[in-house]
């Protein structure tokens, strides 16, 4: 597999992309607290350029999987190598050069509170380029905030001045700061109205798509899962049990799965997607006759 | 490491082709960057075919330059191609931090601000007081209300934890206060009376006041950052949609708690330091430990010991107070909490010393001296 080539083993100069296959890759990965064990042996890998959604009922480790991969969270076993370099052997504050490479959006925004949005931008910019004119950085810093799609007075404003969806842009726009390859979303989409949901969703497929991002998205959201993922990772019982497209894991009969995709919940995401499919097609006249059958609900049911 | 640069080509059709070479990205393009902003020459097009790698950031210097000097971008990658178009008519003009005013505008804004929240202050703990003392009433109307398991809790917290820092604290007083006083009191041969200057301080200011600097520090600063954080993560909102007053739920506990708590504790403190005093004065100036004891009833009035327990808790309620007020008044993000304890802190001490001074005189006045 891509992920044992002894090259990616090699340190990434600064000037270089990664090009491996697999930015991130978890080994037999055991976590705990105190007892109680999170995740006993769980593999992973996520491709280059694609985004792996991440899935599991709460409890089930998804944050903590994400704190293992990004180093903050302890490790009892297992490996951690993120662009081929070994997180888990790593102390917590360690140079490792990969740190430059991804950026995180926690699940709050985790924006600090003393600074604006803008130089919240600026906080990694500064930290790992203190060479750039501060014109540069200033540059940067509100291109980055009009790329998450907040608008241009927001730069100056705090972060306590902003509502919940404003303020995970924001926080978007500090982990984009510095163009990383690797890109950590901890539920983007919680506590989002559906409008913003589903703008969140395109402007992280967006993003993917201009900014050639590697995307670990962690999520509840049904609609997030049909609508931008490559790949869906089932996390259950301790591990990832499954690693698939949406459709693919829909055949697969474990019961949590099942219910989860194809519960009620799942099924109307599933609906909404195919009426959007179908009304790209509406020049057929099957398709049309479909989605005017699926959009007007059998007489007695309304 | 490479680095991002750039060489300025002559053509033949006229004009100059500017050739971009090696990577653009944000940790190498640190030195090009002023290099291409100063150059003035005609360029016709810009030529990224060489463009090893390119980010946001290479794509803004190449965009913006190329704007400015109204060149055309040629030979990009599909990766290059999208960055820089989606640059577009990108544009900074809106300033990172809001405008700062100029420095006299900035002074006689704060002063002013400082006497408005002056007045505000001052208008707030007033209504605070008031609010507290309505809620007492709705207490003693429905007593069945009363939280009277955060009221012991608090006085734990408040009376019984504080007890081992407050009798050491205490303790090194009084041996202070006995030692040196020994010092100076035996130069005109008056040693004996260490014992008149140990029971009287204590009890009647030193007991009480370092008690509530103390219990200032302690608790006055918990209240103020418990609450503070209650109000943060929004409890506070919570308990009020239940119908709990949070006035009855968690201020008058604590209010209480340090009302009762701080004669004890004022007391103590002061038949510890006589201890304290006792100790020493049996090595510094010969006087047994037990004639100490014995001489210090003799020489300090009764009224030494209600002054003391008259003005504690009077310093309880303002050390509560100040904590609780502060409390409340966190709004916005985590670093009030901080600046409100901090504020509690200090202004419960300074109250406690200006009102103490007050009692000094009065209490002078009345004939309790």
């Amino acid at each position: 597999m891509g992920a044992k080539d002894p090259e990616q083993d090699a340190v990434l100069r600064p000037d270089e992309r990664f090009r491996g296959d697999y930015p991130i890759v978890v080994e037999g990965l055991k976590t705990s607290f105190g007892e109680q064990v999170i995740h006993d042996d769980l593999d992973l890998e996520v491709r280059r350029g694609e985004i792996l959604g991440v899935v599991g009922g709460s409890g089930t480790g998804k944050s903590v999987l994400m704190r293992a991969i990004i180093g903050l969270q302890p490790v009892d076993a297992g490996e951690v190598r993120v662009f081929g370099r070994s997180i888990t052997g790593a102390e917590p504050d360690q140079v490792l050069g990969v740190r430059d490479r991804w950026g995180v959006l926690f699940q709050g925004g985790a924006l600090f509170s003393t600074l604006t949005v803008g130089e919240n931008v600026e906080v990694p910019i500064k930290q790992f380029y203190p060479e750039l004119s501060a014109d540069l950085t200033h540059e940067i810093a509100r291109y980055k905030v009009r790329l998450s799609g907040l608008p241009e007075d927001a730069v100056s404003k705090y972060p306590s001045e902003l509502s919940g969806g404003m303020r995970k842009r924001a926080g978007l726009a500090r982990a984009l700061a510095l163009d990383p390859e690797l890109l950590f979303l901890d539920e983007p989409t919680a506590g989002l109205d559906p409008i913003g949901a589903a703008a969140f969703d395109n402007l992280t497929r967006d993003l993917k798509e201009t900014l050639g991002l590697t995307v670990f998205l962690i999520t509840h959201d049904l609609d997030t899962l049909h609508e931008i993922c490559d790949r869906v990772a089932v996390l259950a019982d301790k591990k990832v049990i499954a690693v698939d497209t949406v459709p693919n894991l829909m055949k697969l009969d474990h019961p949590w799965i099942q219910e989860y995709f194809n519960g009620p919940r799942g099924r109307a995401a599933l609906t909404a997607q195919a009426l959007d499919e179908l009304r790209k097609h509406m020049d057929m006249p099957v398709a049309a006759n479909a989605v005017k059958a699926l959009d007007k609900p059998p007489a007695g049911k309304a | 490491m490479e680095r991002a640069d750039f060489a300025i080509e002559e053509q033949e059709g006229g004009g100059a082709a500017l050739a971009l070479t090696g990577p653009w990205l944000i940790a190498t393009i640190s030195d090009v960057e002023p290099r291409l902003a100063s150059v003035e020459q005609a360029i016709a097009r810009f030529d990224l075919t060489d463009v090893a790698e390119i980010d946001t950031v290479g794509a803004w210097i190449v965009a913006r330059a190329a704007r400015r000097l109204d060149a055309e971008i040629t030979g990009c990658n599909d990766r290059a191609e999208r960055l820089i178009s989606e640059m577009g008519e990108f544009t900074t003009d809106e300033a990172i931090r809001p405008e700062r005013a100029s420095v006299f505008v900035r002074v006689t804004e704060k002063m002013g601000d400082i006497v408005y929240s002056g007045r505000s202050g001052a208008y707030g703990i007033l209504g605070f007081f008031g609010a507290l003392i309505m809620s007492s009433f709705s207490v003693i109307r429905h007593p069945h209300r009363f939280a009277y398991k955060a009221l012991v809790r608090q006085l734990e917290l408040v009376g019984v934890s504080a007890l081992p820092i407050i009798g050491l604290m205490s303790f090194l007083i009084g041996i202070v206060i006995a030692q040196q006083g020994a010092v100076q009191l035996s130069q005109f041969g008056a040693e004996t009376l260490t014992v008149n200057l140990v029971g009287r301080i204590t009890l009647r200011e030193l007991g009480v006041l370092m008690t509530a600097i103390m219990v200032a520090g302690r608790s006055g600063s918990a209240f103020a950052a418990q609450i503070g954080t209650m109000k943060l993560t929004e409890e506070i909102d919570a308990m009020r949609t239940i119908g709990i007053s949070p006035m009855e739920a968690l201020v008058i506990p604590r209010i209480m708690a340090a009302v009762f708590m701080m004669p004890l504790l004022g007391f103590y403190a002061s038949v510890v330091a006589i201890i304290g005093g006792a100790t020493i004065s049996n090595f510094a100036i010969g006087i047994p430990f037990l004639n100490f004891l014995q001489r210090i009833q003799e020489v300090v009035p009764i009224t030494d010991v209600w002054v003391g327990l008259i003005k504690a808790p009077v310093f309880g309620l303002i050390v509560a107070l100040a904590g609780c007020y502060n409390g409340m008044q966190v709004a916005g993000n985590s670093e009030e909490v901080g600046m409100r304890t901090t504020m509690s802190v200090v202004s419960a001490i300074f109250a406690v010393i200006v009102i103490d001074a007050f009692f000094a005189v009065f209490f002078t006045n009345i004939g309790w001296n």
